[in-house]
């Protein structure tokens, strides 16, 4: 039976998509799970997949036009199937591309050749995650509820009810999987590069009356995240050594301080499970791994792509891992699970010889680190001054979750850990 | 206890009625000396006399009427109609009249009366004489409507509606007037108004049924429990008032519902009881619930196309299969 393939929800935040390319033509045979087009969203270019098998019959949307969330964009059916009505239905849904005075199907005169598509890398695995994270979701109300009491993430899922609804069988299914699977966190164990890092799992206790009332009250004083911020300077010279000498086993590596620092931030997080945490209205939520968002500026603005797992990694992993993120950011084709539900972020703003400088919270993360420029300076050690390598540092905190001294005990051992990297492998 | 007809359950709850309380009268067309056109009054002119069993003209709107009039003077009537279709015509005095009186002259009149009769589609009668007037009376706040399925709920609920001071809808359904059932030996066998009863226990989904419908759930549910599903089937009894919490206890257990009835779809009591349960049970729903209807058309005269228009069995075993996603 013909369907209407309609513009699929692919960001959180999208409400309309532009094709950016066909990646069919009308009359090409689609299979369910085909890459159908490219569309650009207002945070990434993203592939949509056919969910349904047949012919595409008829392209509504243009490369270079737009269309709100639930428009049909195109047709798909069986190669002699009469579509007219269907034709008739999406034509009168349609409304007309906003600012556009002519008709919609006058191609635009000069197709904008958009820094000649790169195909996205297709994903051989099979885990339906990408199918399921480029269509609106249907899950039948007790699905969603039983998703919700047991965290599942119902985008990883794919359903077995009529038009792929998740149902309850799919949720027990998923939960019977689940159960067996829980990692150990085996401390330091070395994964292969390539395999993905799942979102952390994690645990929430709910918030005492006491509690509530505090997080109220902080929330009066100071805008909807009660920020605190705290400082530390950090000797940086034996971090910058280790990081010229691993790069000396392998030029391949590039490993930079930013690296070193979001493998030392995971290491302190894992000793300060209160710091690895985010306020929830009803509970606290605390995260079993570190899953760090790493702020990188593209043309657009910033996006924090994360490093999932980042205390299970190693630093040359993580370096990759970082590289290939950033790279991908400034193409805007990173997926919302890339750079959507971080335990913790950093910025650094070293690069531009900032000395220090707060951050702002990415909600709900319960805290950012700000890194400043690495400088030499003079300082006192054994009552002589030399010159060291120093780095400073400011946590923003939201006090909801993080108490003054909690912060500081993390940052405490932070610095140690930095300032004596070999902690790392103890 | 003894195995009986529907039509001699009804009969029992009459006369045992009557006996026990003389202000009950029976009134209606062929009532008396026919001993109604189903039997159901067989017998009680001769025991209880013309005083209290009383053949009326062809007047459903006079008859009706009046039976208000001697409730507001203390009687308690049991008013028949030949069937439910005809009851149409008398719809102003048991609408306006039986309904209202009770709230409009401020509590001071109460109408303890039974407007009692067959309902529903019954062998080739055709359009005018095959409907289905639950949906109509349960509408109106005012009004109870009773729909029993075996003898011996049909033996209890007409006892109770007799001895309830509010006027009681009570639609018995002609094909099922010579279905058999046990029935206690006991005079004083009531069946509460307002209490659903479960037919049949089960885990993977819910079927709710009145009347015609509960045998023929009750075999859909035979069908599937050898296709490894089992299925709860809920009478609700009394459709207003309506016992919506063991239909929901039931869906938050199964997560399925189908609605059987023999009505029409459009605002009917499946209709009702759908959205009841989406209000009270959303998050407990795995799938959308599932109506199944009499045909949205005047019934038939064809005996082929009555068989169409009336649901099966084997239509609600499907009506499972589909919310179980079985298919």
């Amino acid at each position: 039976m013909a369907t209407q393939v309609v513009m699929p929800k692919l960001s959180p935040t999208m409400e309309e998509g532009q094709i950016s390319r066909w990646l069919k033509k009308e009359g090409d045979a689609v299979a369910m799970g085909e890459p159908l087009a490219e569309i650009d969203t207002d945070k990434a270019t993203m592939e949509m997949q056919a969910l349904t098998n047949g012919v595409l019959r008829k392209i509504l949307i243009r490369e270079g036009e737009s269309a709100p969330l639930g428009q049909p964009i195109a047709i798909v059916g069986d190669a002699d199937e009469d579509i007219a009505s269907l034709l008739a239905e999406a034509t009168s849904e349609a409304k007309t591309p906003s600012g556009q005075s002519q008709p919609a199907l006058a191609p635009k005169s000069e197709p904008e050749p958009a820094a000649a598509p790169t195909p996205q890398p297709t994903d051989t695995r099979s885990n339906g995650r990408d199918d399921a994270a480029t269509e609106r979701l249907i899950v039948s109300p007790l699905a969603a509820r039983m998703a919700a009491e047991a965290g599942l993430d119902l985008r990883s899922l794919s359903g077995s009810g009529p038009g792929g609804r998740i149902v309850k069988r799919d949720i027990e299914a998923a939960m019977k999987q689940e159960a067996p699977a829980t990692p150990t966190a085996s401390a330091g164990a070395r994964r292969p590069a390539a395999a993905p890092t799942p979102v952390s799992a994690y645990r929430d206790e709910p918030i005492s009356e006491m509690l509530r009332t505090i997080a109220k009250r902080l929330v009066t004083s100071l805008g909807p995240v009660p920020h605190f911020f705290l400082t530390a300077e950090i000797e940086m010279d034996r971090a910058a050594e280790m990081r010229k000498n691993i790069n000396a086993l392998d030029p391949e590596l590039k490993v930079s301080i930013n690296d070193v620092i979001i493998k030392v931030a995971a290491a302190a997080l894992m000793e300060h499970p209160q710091v690895n945490a985010s306020f929830q209205e009803k509970i606290v939520r605390y995260y079993e791994q570190a899953d760090i968002g790493v702020a990188v500026a593209i043309e657009e603005g910033l996006i924090t792509p994360i490093v999932r797992g980042a205390n299970h990694k190693s630093l040359g992993a993580i370096a990759a891992e970082v590289r290939d993120l950033a790279e991908r950011a400034r193409q805007k084709k990173l997926r919302p699970e890339e750079y959507m539900g971080a335990s913790f972020s950093i910025s650094n703003l070293g690069m531009f010889g900032i000395d220090e400088f707060t951050a702002v919270i990415n909600p709900p993360e319960g805290a950012i680190l700000a890194v400043g420029a690495m400088t030499p300076k003079p300082v006192v050690r054994d009552d002589q001054i030399v010159a060291r390598q120093m780095m400073r540092v400011t946590m923003s905190c939201d006090h909801r979750v993080i108490d003054g001294a909690t912060g500081a005990r993390f940052l405490q051992t932070f610095k140690r850990i930095l300032e004596n990297p070999l902690y790392l492998i103890v | 206890m003894a195995v009986i007809t529907i039509r001699e359950a009804l009969n029992q709850a009459l006369k045992e009625e009557m006996l026990r309380d003389d202000s009950i009268f029976l009134m209606g067309e062929e009532v008396g000396a026919y001993q109604g056109a189903y039997k159901v009054t067989k017998g009680l002119l001769d025991q209880f006399g013309e005083k209290r069993v009383i053949d009326t003209p062809i007047t459903e709107l006079g008859f009706a009427g009046l039976g208000v009039g001697a409730a507001m003077a203390g009687l308690r009537p049991v008013i028949e109609f030949m069937t439910f279709n005809f009851s149409i015509l008398a719809a102003d005095q048991i609408i306006n009249s039986a309904a209202k009186m009770l709230y409009m002259s401020g509590g001071q009149y109460k109408i303890p009366i039974v407007y009692r009769g067959p309902g529903g589609s019954a062998f080739q009668v055709s359009s005018q004489h095959s409907q289905a007037m639950e949906s109509w009376y349960a509408y109106f706040p005012g009004l109870k409507v009773v729909m029993p399925s075996t003898a011996a709920d049909a033996k209890g609920l007409l006892k109770s509606a007799i001895r309830d001071d509010d006027p009681v809808i009570f639609i018995e359904q002609e094909r099922m007037y010579g279905m058999k059932g046990e029935v206690p030996d006991d005079d004083d066998f009531l069946v509460p108004l307002g209490v659903a009863d479960i037919k049949r226990e089960g885990k993977d989904a819910t079927i709710v049924a009145r009347s015609l419908m509960v045998p023929a759930a009750l075999k859909a549910a035979e069908i599937l429990e050898s296709d490894g599903v089992s299925c709860e089937v809920i009478d609700p009894r009394t459709i207003r008032p309506l016992d919506i919490q063991t239909i929901v206890e039931s869906v938050k257990k199964t997560s399925r519902l189908v609605v059987a009835e023999e009505s029409h779809p459009f605002c009917g009591v499946a209709a009702e009881i759908s959205v009841q349960v989406m209000e009270r049970a959303f998050d407990y729903l795995d799938a959308p619930i599932k109506r199944v209807s009499g045909a949205d058309a005047p019934m038939p005269y064809a005996k082929n196309l009555e068989n169409l228009a009336i649901p099966t069995a084997d239509q609600i075993a499907a009506a499972v299969r589909e919310v179980a996603y079985l298919d």
